[in-house]
């Protein structure tokens, strides 16, 4: 079957997402519900139904367009910036639905950090940077506290030995790879339940990708990651579970062992064996 | 709820968890959120309320001077007054010369008449007192309209004996204080109306002899000094019309060339970036600065006269030339390469690729930009007066190279009028009109780019 | 009418040298059966311009010495206690010329005068004639020898580009020439003034006092630069504190805030402040805004001058903010996404993220704006012409009558004065003050902000 005569499967037909549970089950962070995103009248996502357990890596994973990024964006409402996009169902975290129009976005985005996918520090110094997050939310005490949170950050993301002689110099002046890491350091310093990462290895070399893993496997025992990326190998490396997305559906999600060894979707297989994507 | 984060115990340091510290602050933070963008909204509506104030406060002045006082009276063209002998007329034994020579002096006599006479006389006809006060009487009317008076004699000779509806224009005073211009209440002897005049304006005013018409002097006529009340702005209307054209045949061609070359062959090197740099600087440089420049090159070394259109034009030109360039550069970058490429990729030589491709899709864009340099020379005032143009002017120009006022630089002439009752309005009429123009040349441009506008 | 019948005959001729020289490459072409190198337009074009460009040198020519010629031609006639003396040279100049126009002149013409006239309008005549058969003749010329060309391997088309190319490059250079040409001016006669005043008493003066009665010996009167200067400062301060927060406030809004309908209807309005001329302010400021605040002064118990240099500076600020916003209004836009992206998935404010990072991260570009905007307002004059009260002293109070560089050109250039005077010619001291302070704000806010530019691109 080729991509082509996918691409021309109705979408009014409401496909049923493949589940796979876990061998082990773990406790669900947040559960989304009949997720619908739209921009204008254009329905991108259509009823994505998935539960993220804590404390583990998720992948999204699926060819580009396909709504993974934009689902991505609704865990922590980054899609309210983009004008004309509407969220529609539920996205309970802890028993608190994220998308209800109460919930404070500022709070929520405390709670659910993230990481994009080109290294986007701002024009400050590296020190600066970290302590954004902590100054905004005011949450550090004193200056102690403050630098107390930069170097457990810049440690939590492996960065410290790196920079702790040039805190002062500016976060633009790193490596792509060094930037990544301060991306992530500076989403670590305000201490969130949930990463989100959009690709965040696309514009690194291998090395520092690989760096980029290892640290995501670390943080894992820490945090709920969910992460979107093209690469499958990627995908195979650092998650728990894979969810594959394709053209605005979820179409399987389970173990990422099953979901790359055994794939119940002729769709999926497809795409993990390279026929398109 | 609990945390289940490890690091609040760092970063919330006193057993308080991080979500806690941060909810307690967001009430605030929302607020100074909502006074931020308040006030960046009052920013916005300040501007735009300025921009009202700006155009009610010249708007509220400028319009009643669209209209004027105006006199309707029944002149009766007594030959007993005004004692002209018969228009000559061409005898069969005299030549064109010695004709010529005859009806000029008739012409002379003409002028000469006791027109004030007549007008003091119509007055009287509805005032019986004007009749035995003659200065009062001939104070209300604008010192220049007599001109009408015998122009209508010159015209038709068989009129006199006769009576005719004439309007004539009331003078400024008059104009003023019916105008409420002027406080009544003031006492007498500053007043500029005796209080004859003022109690016959009033009752003029009230029969309907003098009412408010559209004052076609102020665009058919020239400044005057000595008769405010007709004084117009036909001179500064043409003088600026001239230095539009200049500006447009001078600049435009010269700035759409030379982007030309910057644009498209000018070699990328120290010299181009340089010519960059200047333009670039050019273009922020005071306008009164080409004032000096036109006043040192044009006026004082070349010997160009003072007060031209020519100069003027010149000078403006030389200050609009960096914006036509920096726009014209603009739209011809605008023009995807890809246009480019594909005629020089079926052998199309640079120049025609340029002048055959390029340069027509550009041509809204510059045009755009051309009319906004224009509408902004249109306005400029200082440069012209380092070159002569502040100088009164009482006649329309007739080449680029007789004396000639300016717009922008009648308002100045005007607004500095000892007469200030009168030319504050009169002033805000001239600044409407100049407001007119300027504001149709950019709505021009508006609708060009709109028009025009192409999304690669 | 003479303008016209000119014009006529010169497109007439340029008709036909294209013509010729388009018809010339056909004929060529059909006898000798070859293809030619180039459409016939370009050979038309080329004989066009060969027919044109010496005929317009040789006008040219004639132009520049005239001049020259004439004085030659009468400078014979001269007595020579009239050519000892410079003025009555030019007065005898001027008469002669005026008695060979036709004009006459008023009173008695003396016979050396009446000689050389004839002598002049006969030489004019002569000249007139042998420029007219001249200039055919270079014409004619040039026709011919850009006819004889015509061959198929001719490049006639490299050749008409190469002459637009040249045509190009000197419409360009001509915006270095304007640069040069007022530099040059200015500097030349600011030296000029500089003989008569010495430049420290000019730079460092305190006090402006420039006597125009010239005819005395006693001085030339004092050209201290600085109250002047410190009054420009005083009323760019003022215009700057009113146009930064107004105009940087609405750049935010309308770049961050603002959805696309009322940024379509609020920008538009905006920006018709910037559109007004300056003498449009200048009035505004003067019958509106100044009786105003010396009203409320008045309210308050401040002695508000109506013109000061408080009114031309509010009034300046208000002209400026919509420069200061569309210019602010680029600069934030080009921040990228993703810098407002990364503030925002930390959980910032969209004012937190204005303020702690986009601000900063544009705070170069606005610096060059805020400069930029500075220039405008140094260099700004009907403003200050008509609402700063033109009263040179150094004062410190923003309520009292002031005045500019600016303002201080006009006067001393429209007064009545000589032109080499040195109250005339301090215009141009103070000009090329106001040049340099100008030029540097600007180079310096340009490269500030190219560099900005390239930073996001």
């Amino acid at each position: 079957m080729s991509a082509t005569a996918l691409a021309e499967a109705p979408h009014e037909t409401r496909y049923e997402t493949i589940r796979i549970a876990d061998p082990s089950p773990r406790e669900t962070k947040i559960s989304a519900q009949d997720v619908h995103v739209y921009y204008g009248a254009k329905e991108a996502l259509h009823h994505v139904s998935i539960d993220i357990p804590a404390k583990s890596v998720t992948a999204f994973i699926g060819p580009s367009g396909c709504g993974k990024s934009t689902f991505l964006r609704c865990f922590n409402r980054m899609n309210d910036t983009i004008d004309g996009c509407r969220v529609v169902g539920r996205l309970d975290m802890d028993g608190e639905d994220l998308n209800d129009h109460r919930q404070d976005v500022v709070l929520l985005r405390a709670r659910v950090g993230m990481v994009f996918q080109k290294p986007n520090p701002f024009p400050k110094s590296i020190y600066d940077n970290i302590a954004y997050g902590p100054r905004i939310h005011g949450v550090a005490r004193s200056k102690s506290d403050l630098d107390a949170i930069v170097e457990h950050s810049l440690t939590r993301a492996g960065l410290w030995q790196e920079v702790k002689d040039r805190l002062q110099e500016p976060g633009t002046g790193l490596s792509g790879g060094q930037q990544q890491r301060l991306c992530i350091a500076r989403a670590i310093a305000v201490s969130p339940e949930v990463i989100l990462m959009d690709e965040p290895c696309s514009a690194l070399d291998p090395i520092a990708t690989a760096r980029v893993e290892e640290l995501i496997r670390e943080l894992r025992e820490n945090y709920t990651i969910i992460i979107v990326t093209h690469s499958m190998s990627q995908a195979q490396r650092v998650s728990d579970r894979t969810a594959y997305f394709h053209l605005g559906y979820l179409v399987e999600e389970g173990p990422t062992e099953s979901i790359f060894n055994d794939p119940q979707e002729k769709r999926t297989k497809d795409y993990i064996t390279g026929v398109f994507g | 709820m609990a945390i289940t984060s490890p690091d609040s115990a760092i970063s919330g340091g006193f057993g308080t968890s991080n979500r806690d510290l941060i909810a307690r602050r967001l009430a605030a933070r929302h607020r100074s959120e909502r006074m931020f963008r308040a006030v960046g909204l009052g920013a916005i509506l300040l501007g735009i309320s300025l921009v009202g104030i700006l155009f009610g406060s010249i708007l509220s002045k400028g319009i009643p001077a669209f209209t004027q006082a105006t006199f309707h009276l029944d002149v009766a063209f007594d030959p007993e007054v005004l004692r002209i002998p018969e228009r000559p007329q061409k005898a069969a034994d005299q030549s064109v010369a010695e004709f010529n020579q005859e009806l000029l002096s008739w012409q002379r006599r003409l002028r000469t008449a006791n027109w004030n006479r007549l007008i003091q006389e119509a007055i009287a006809a509805k005032i019986p007192a004007a009749a035995d006060n003659a200065r009062d009487a001939i104070g209300l009317v604008a010192s220049n309209e007599r001109v009408k008076l015998w122009e209508m004699v010159e015209d038709n000779p068989a009129i006199m004996g006769t009576t005719q509806p004439v309007s004539l224009i009331a003078s400024a005073n008059v104009d003023v204080w019916l105008k409420g211009n002027i406080d009544r209440t003031l006492e007498q002897r500053y007043q500029q109306l005796s209080a004859l005049q003022q109690q016959w304006s009033d009752a003029l005013y009230e029969e309907g002899v003098i009412s408010m018409d559209f004052s076609t002097v102020l665009f058919t006529n020239v400044d005057s000094r000595s008769s405010p009340a007709t004084a117009g702005l036909l001179g500064a209307i043409v003088g600026s019309v001239m230095m539009m054209a200049i500006v447009m045949v001078v600049a435009v061609p010269i700035g759409v060339m030379a982007a030309i070359y910057l644009e498209e062959f000018a070699p990328k090197n120290r010299l181009t970036d340089f010519i960059e740099v200047n333009i670039n600087n050019l273009a922020a440089v005071p306008s009164i600065v080409f004032g000096l420049l036109g006043a040192a090159v044009f006026i004082n070394f070349l010997g160009l006269p003072l007060s031209a259109p020519l100069v003027g034009g010149l000078v403006l030109s030389l200050m609009t030339l960096p914006t036509v360039i920096i726009a014209s550069r603009a739209s011809l970058r605008a023009v995807p390469p890809s246009i480019r490429q594909a005629a020089l990729g079926v052998g199309a030589s640079p120049t025609q690729a340029m002048f055959h491709h390029t340069l027509p899709l550009a041509v809204p864009g510059m045009l755009t930009g051309a009319i906004i340099g224009v509408a902004q020379a249109l306005g400029e005032t200082a440069p012209l007066l380092l070159i002569g143009m502040n100088a009164f002017v009482a006649s329309v120009p007739s080449t680029p190279l007789d004396q000639s006022s300016a717009l922008p630089v009648q308002i100045y002439l005007w607004q500095g009028n000892e007469l200030r009752n009168f030319f504050e309005a009169r002033t805000s009429a001239a600044i409407i009109v100049l407001l007119a123009v300027m504001i149709s040349l950019n709505a021009l441009a508006i609708v060009l780019r709109h028009r025009f506008e192409r999304r690669w | 009418m003479n303008t016209f019948i000119v014009v006529a005959i010169i497109l007439i001729a340029l008709g036909f040298a294209y013509n010729w020289g388009a018809r010339a490459s056909r004929s060529v072409a059909n006898r000798t059966g070859a293809k030619m190198h180039s459409r016939p337009i370009y050979y038309g074009v080329y004989v066009m311009l060969w027919c044109a460009v010496p005929a317009a040198l040789v006008l040219v020519l004639y132009l520049v010495f005239q001049p020259m010629i004439v004085d030659a031609v009468i400078g014979g006639y001269l007595p020579a206690d009239v050519a000892a003396d410079p003025g009555a040279t030019r007065t005898a100049m001027r008469n002669i010329e005026a008695i060979a126009s036709g004009y006459g002149i008023i009173g008695d013409v003396e016979p050396y005068q009446q000689d050389a006239a004839d002598a002049l309008s006969a030489f004019t005549l002569t000249a007139r004639l042998a420029l007219i058969a001249l200039a055919a003749a270079a014409a004619i010329g040039g026709l011919v020898f850009a006819q004889r060309q015509i061959h198929p391997s001719f490049r006639a088309r490299n050749r008409v580009e190469l002459a637009i190319k040249v045509l190009l490059l000197t419409c360009s250079a001509i915006a270095i020439l304007t640069t040069v040409g007022i530099v040059l001016s200015v500097l030349s006669e600011a030296i000029r003034f500089f003989t008569f005043v010495h430049p420290f008493d000019f730079f460092f003066g305190t006090t402006w006092n420039p006597r125009f009665s010239s005819t005395g010996t006693g001085g030339q009167g004092e050209y201290g630069l600085l109250p002047l200067l410190w009054g420009t400062m005083m009323i760019t301060i003022i215009a700057m504190v009113v146009a930064v927060p107004i105009g940087l406030m609405a750049a935010i809004y309308l770049s961050e805030y603002a959805g696309p309908k009322f940024r379509f209807v609020a920008k538009p309005l905006l920006e018709v402040l910037a559109g007004i001329p300056t003498i449009v302010y200048g009035f505004f400021a003067l019958v509106t805004v100044g009786p105003f605040l010396s009203r409320l002064g008045d309210v308050v118990g401040l002695d508000i001058n109506a013109t000061s240099a408080l009114t031309a500076g509010i009034v300046m600020g208000i002209m400026i903010i919509p420069f200061v916003s569309s210019l602010s209004d680029d600069i934030i836009s080009q921040v990228p996404q993703a810098m407002r992206n990364g503030s925002f998935g930390l959980g910032a404010t969209q004012s937190e993220t204005i303020r702690k990072v986009i601000l900063p991260a544009a705070l170069p570009g606005i610096v060059g704006a805020f400069l930029l905007a500075v220039s405008r307002a140094v260099g700004e004059t009907m403003i200050v012409v008509l609402a700063a009260g033109n009263s040179p002293v150094l004062t410190a109070n923003p309520f009292e009558a002031v005045s500019t560089v600016t303002v201080t050109i006009v006067n001393q250039l429209t007064g009545d004065t000589d032109f080499a005077s040195p109250q005339s010619l301090v215009a141009f001291a103070l000009g090329l003050t106001l040049f340099v302070i100008t030029l540097c704000l600007n180079v310096v806010a340009i490269y500030i902000v190219k560099k900005y530019r390239e930073q996001y691109e």
